[in-house]
């Protein structure tokens, strides 16, 4: 195959891809539906078999003890259990199956451009996204996390690949000669790894702080509103808080590993490890905040949803780090 | 600072029973009250506690941020330089904050000099406090195992110091620090703990961060950066004032400096069709004295030339067209003029002085363009390409006193006193010269193209504490990597009742595990001991006591 088909090959895998998550996110998102109608289902039914058993009950003490109870509402309560949990099952089969045309995506662009597949903005966010999705899938299937998370991981994974895919988009294309080297593969790869665990755990610490308003705003006795009462559809806020912090903790000596194998790249490239660059200084902030989330979930008053804000805050310095920065801010790291 | 620590999920403290036994967290104890020196001691203590950590460190990130979007001395002087002609009034407020040092500023250098008076007096009775926890043994087996979150009991038909010594050898085998302790009820028992090494990697990568502060200050002491522009066909020595503009650390000693020297051969780029940049190259000679450069080196960006400490790396490049200037005595003066680029085209400006002119003094001024586009309509030149296809040397030309001896230092790139110079020509149409034409200038002499030329520019580093930092960030990963993924724990057997036989002679066995961290993954391991420790697996349910 030639570079040029391999490249179109390549640009319509990622199509497909983005295809495919805003399908598994519709799953997952209909399972969720279908969880809270059921929800509401059960709650009607729990009522109404009380009542009827109640009247059996009535009823066999006043003609004895033939009478059996009616059947109660089970058959109505099963189906949209069934369409529910096929629903979710049809979500995680498409991420899936995205993930595996994502890998053919990022393989076929390594083969266009004969180099490794991050070596521009596009490549880096459709990688980051890649990470994150598989971090998921991982998640999901280990039993850490229930796969009604999906929607909401999903969402942002394909509003972000949808910009990675229009605004940023980069025809294949050579590297930048300080870009020529194998540190690429290591420093690169170590930061996408990490941001794309970063990331996810900032959605799962903004859906831990929209359960825990949820409950609080469930236990004051008032009813949730949009968007808050879609935290009654999320796991426990225990569950979130812990997934975002065995994220963090994965990540961290990722990005950490990530910082250093580039300090030891710049010595090679540029002459000094550390300058203060404008993408050093805020993958500086970055670590200093995730730093500051896990001595935060070790300190008492700082436990919960302050932890979950530092978290957020560092997701939001990750992004700026990589965006902002590349585009507007002049460094040496602005590759385009 | 209080370091992370076994408590990180932090999910399970609280619900623990307060035993001595099943406190995991090595933390300080608090103070003594009431003592002379409370009022600092309390200052000390509210200084290395971990709100004022967190506080330093979020501080610390927010100091960092108006270096990365204010232009930074450090990095880029000139854009300071055209910020403050940009922002007359606010400049210079912002430069009296170091707000264009900020990498350097005093508030800065407080900030992290006081998270780390504040990290080393927490790690220094961390170290302590761990240097005992590693020698004192697991802790006594709590009187009621029941009541820990991990609890298992069942009988056996082995006697009681069978079982316990099968069990500390099963558990030593598996690298669980074991004692058998004597219970006060007669009984006998066993204590177990791992996961040590999740305190010793959380002290390894805080002592490496202390480690990678003293490799930054070795460099900022004691190390030097210089930068130098060598022409094609011309070489380097390793001195002082060999260098266009140096940084040297505060400490550093010209003695220091690492004797070498080179020669450029030959500077070569090459780019894609969009003129992008594919690779550079420059050809040198090197020696590791002042000798004449014999060993050959292809210096690329990524592949530094390291001699005996020193590095020298390519930085830029640009053009030098080389000319000969005829002056109206027919004198031929050479010149390799170095011209300097304004973009990715490398359309780039020239100036020619030539002082030494019989008559009166010449100069020229002008854009070198590497790959030549002229308008026909404008007469304009640009530059379409970056590599030297079609170059051409388009000048003004000018005669009359340059000002040269003036007394003040001029710039070689600028004709900076114009008030003796007198346009050659009309003084308005450039003239373009490609490579082998001659202008021949009205009124005598001439400037002729002869051939382009690049320069390139290298930097020379010593970095004296470069090493110390590598190792200390080995040690943040390595030490990062054990305190997140090690886990502490403990477990404890016991052998009930005393004599360890039941009424139909059986010896009862109780296990109970503890982990702060994870308590998830510790169910299962946990689960998978208790498999191990049982010597026939599967019970009949008589047989079982719970």
């Amino acid at each position: 195959m030639t570079d040029a088909a391999l490249a179109q090959l390549s640009d319509r895998l990622f199509l497909a891809t983005v295809l495919l998550y805003a399908l598994a996110m519709l799953a997952f998102a209909a399972e969720q539906a279908a969880r809270r109608s059921s929800r509401v289902a059960d709650a009607t039914a729990a009522g109404l078999s009380v009542r009827s058993a109640a009247a059996a009950r009535t009823r066999a003490m006043a003609g004895g003890a033939t009478t059996t109870l009616e059947a109660p509402a089970q058959p109505q309560l099963a189906e949209p259990r069934r369409r529910s949990s096929r629903a979710g099952a049809v979500g995680l089969l498409l991420t899936g199956v995205g993930v595996v045309v994502h890998v053919g995506s990022v393989v076929a662009r390594g083969l266009a451009a004969d180099r490794t597949p991050w070596g521009n903005m596009y490549e880096f966010s459709s990688m980051v996204a890649l990470i994150a999705v598989s971090i998921f899938l991982v998640l999901v299937a280990t039993g850490r996390v229930d796969r009604g998370l999906g929607a909401f991981v999903m969402l942002p994974a394909v509003l972000y690949l949808g910009l990675a895919g229009t605004v940023l988009y980069t025809a294949a294309g050579p590297l930048v000669p300080a870009l020529d080297s194998y540190w690429i593969k290591i420093h690169v790869f170590a930061a996408i790894l990490a941001s794309g665990a970063f990331l996810l755990s900032g959605v799962v610490a903004l859906l831990y702080l929209l359960r825990v308003r949820h409950d609080a705003q469930v236990a004051a006795g008032g009813a949730p509103g949009f968007p808050v009462s879609l935290g009654a559809s999320l796991p426990a806020a225990r569950v979130l808080d812990r997934v975002s912090y065995a994220v963090i903790a994965f990540a961290f000596p990722v990005w950490t590993f990530a910082i250093i194998a580039g300090a030891i790249w710049a010595e090679a490239a540029w002459g000094r490890y550390w300058g203060w660059d404008p993408k050093e200084t805020w993958s500086f902030i970055t670590w200093v905040l995730y730093a500051g989330y896990l001595h935060a979930r070790a300190t008492a008053g700082w436990k919960g949803t302050k932890a979950a804000w530092i978290g957020v805050a560092a997701a939001v310095a990750l992004v700026i780090d990589y965006y902002v920065v590349n585009i507007f801010v002049v460094g040496l790291h602005s590759y385009g | 600072m209080t370091l992370t620590t076994d408590t990180a999920t932090g999910d399970a403290a609280g619900e623990l029973p307060g035993d001595e036994a099943t406190r995991l967290s090595t933390a300080p104890p608090p103070p003594p009250r009431g003592s002379v020196v409370a009022p600092v001691r309390r200052a000390w203590r509210s200084l290395v506690s971990m709100r004022t950590a967190l506080l330093l460190l979020f501080l610390l990130a927010l100091a960092s941020v108006p270096g990365s979007f204010l232009p930074q001395r450090n990095l880029n002087p000139v854009e300071v330089q055209a910020w403050s002609t940009d922002h007359p009034t606010l400049a210079p407020l912002l430069d009296r904050l170091s707000l264009f040092d900020v990498f350097a500023s005093p508030w800065f250098a407080a900030v992290y000099l006081l998270l780390f008076v504040s990290l080393i007096g927490c790690l220094s009775s961390r170290l302590r406090l761990h240097a005992r926890a590693l020698r004192t043994p697991p802790p006594d087996v709590p009187r009621v195992l029941a009541r820990l979150p991990s609890h298992e009991r069942w009988t056996s038909s082995q006697d009681a110091n069978a079982v316990l010594a099968d069990a500390r050898r099963s558990l030593r085998r598996s690298r669980w620090r074991v004692v058998t302790r004597e219970l006060p009820d007669g009984g006998s028992g066993l204590s177990a703990e791992k996961g040590y090494l999740r305190e010793t990697g959380n002290l390894l990568f805080h002592v490496s961060l202390v480690l990678l502060l003293v490799g930054v200050a070795m460099g900022g002491l004691f190390g030097f950066k210089g930068t130098v522009l060598v022409k094609e066909g011309d070489g380097f020595a390793n001195t002082i004032l060999a260098y266009d503009d140096i940084s040297p650390g505060r400490q550093f000693d010209a003695d220091r400096l690492v004797p070498f020297s080179f020669a450029l051969d030959e500077f070569q780029g090459t780019y894609d069709d969009d003129g992008k940049a594919l690779t550079f190259l420059a050809r040198l000679r090197f020696s590791d004295s002042s000798a004449e450069p014999t060993t050959p080196y292809d210096l690329r960006v990524n592949h530094p030339l390291e001699v005996g400490g020193a590095k020298t790396y390519l930085l830029g490049h640009g053009y030098a067209p080389k000319v000969v200037v005829t002056d109206v005595e027919g004198n031929r003066l050479e010149q390799t003029v170095v011209c300097l680029p304004q973009g990715a085209t490398f359309l780039s400006t020239c100036v020619i002085k030539v002082p030494d002119a019989a008559g009166e003094q010449l100069s020229f001024e002008g854009v070198f363009t590497p790959t030549t586009v002229q308008d026909p309509e404008t007469g304009r030149v640009t530059s379409v390409y970056p590599a030297p296809e079609n170059p051409a040397l388009t000048v003004l030309g000018y005669r009359g006193d340059l000002g040269l001896d003036s007394g003040v230092p001029q710039s070689v790139y600028q004709l900076e006193d114009r008030s003796r110079l007198e346009p050659i020509g009309d003084g308005a149409t450039p003239v373009m010269l490609t490579e082998g034409q001659t202008w021949e200038l009205p009124g005598g002499g001439s400037l002729t193209f002869v051939e382009t030329t690049e320069w390139a520019t290298f930097q020379v580093t010593q970095d004296p504490g470069k090493l110390v930092a590598l190792v200390a960030g080995t040690g943040m990963v390595v030490g990062l990597c054990l305190s997140l993924f090690v886990r502490r724990r403990r477990l404890w057997l016991r052998v009930v009742p005393a004599g360890g036989r039941t009424a139909d002679g059986r010896t009862v066995i109780e296990v109970a595990g503890l982990a702060r961290t994870a308590p998830e993954a510790f169910e299962a391991e946990f689960a998978q001991l208790v498999e191990r420790l049982r010597p026939t697996p599967a019970r009949t349910p008589q047989e079982d006591l719970a």
